[in-house]
């Protein structure tokens, strides 16, 4: 599986991510700056976590008008997978490739935790490999975490399956409207969610749970 | 010219940034404080002097960049 890595100025997570890509699909991962007019051609385009911009007038907002995002967009229209993760996330609802924003938590601070994931949709590109209402583990840590879409949003994304993993029972760190931790396009083929898979993929991790994420990507390339 | 980008949180979209400051001024005895809600002020050097011109430019800025009009509302004022 080839894969690509789009890098801003201030992403923090994007080494966290060529490790976990390389690790589990064997391949390195090519790094892509914001600056840059297309992408390679490639399976999937991940959007790494961070501060771009030091999340100056909203978190992701001025990355999401950088240079790449035009052709971002256009491969998410061909289909390719495109995965955010934490400041990715944030970055693809302020492009519009996302439904709803992502706002200040609820309690206010910064939450650098672990958080329970239940997977609620199993019928996704990103999340084949768990079973439908699995729980596992995954490490969060984020400032603007608080994800909200309008009533007509919601029910549409609700109705179409597009929320994959929401925060288990009691774990929910930011106030997300319906317990949403990650949230599809309506194709099904852009992923956003806050917390972060790639930190909890080997032994010294203290856990192996967010590798099904990617193992799941893995088969359906 | 100069223009004055005021964006504010759409109603039903909770502000807990608002909320704290709320909690504060009550703290502070002002206690005639029915709520808060938290925006940002935008103040922007124009060049050139056709208003309608600029109100349309700022409209776009807003709609592009200065506002999430998922979560946003903005309002623009020019001298």
């Amino acid at each position: 599986m080839k894969s690509a890595v789009i890098v801003f100025p201030g992403s923090n997570r994007d080494r966290d991510m060529f490790q976990a890509l390389e690790l589990i699909t064997g391949t390195r991962p090519q790094s892509v700056w914001h600056t840059e007019s297309t992408l390679p051609d490639v399976d999937l385009v991940v959007v790494p976590g961070g501060f771009s911009y030091g999340d100056y007038l909203r978190a992701g907002a001025i990355a999401a008008r950088s240079p790449i995002l035009k052709d971002l967009v256009a491969k998410a229209e061909s289909g390719v997978s495109v995965f955010g993760v934490c400041n990715g996330f944030q970055i693809l609802a302020e492009a519009g490739l996302l439904p709803g924003a992502l706002m200040r938590n609820a309690g206010l601070i910064y939450v650098c935790k672990e958080v329970r994931i239940e997977t609620v949709n199993n019928a996704t590109r990103f999340s084949s490999e768990f079973r439908k209402g699995q729980v596992w583990r995954c490490p969060v840590s984020h400032h603007d975490g608080n994800y909200f879409a309008d009533t007509e949003t919601l029910k549409r994304v609700e109705g179409n399956g597009q929320v994959v993993f929401r925060y288990a029972e009691g774990t929910n760190p930011n106030g997300s409207i319906n317990d949403i931790a990650g949230v599809t396009n309506a194709r099904g083929n852009v992923l956003g969610m806050m917390p972060h898979p790639e930190n909890l993929v080997e032994p010294l991790h203290g856990g192996l749970d967010g590798r099904t994420l990617f193992e799941s990507l893995l088969k359906a390339a | 010219m100069k223009a004055r980008v005021i964006v504010t949180l759409k109603n039903g979209v909770l502000d807990p940034q608002g909320k704290a400051i709320e909690g504060a001024l009550g703290g502070l005895g002002f206690a005639g404080v029915g709520s808060v809600r938290q925006g940002k002020v935008f103040d922007i050097e124009l060049t050139g002097s056709d208003k309608d011109a600029a109100r349309a430019e700022l409209t776009k800025m807003c709609e592009k960049l200065l506002a999430n009009t998922v979560i946003e509302n903005y309002a623009i004022e020019i001298d």
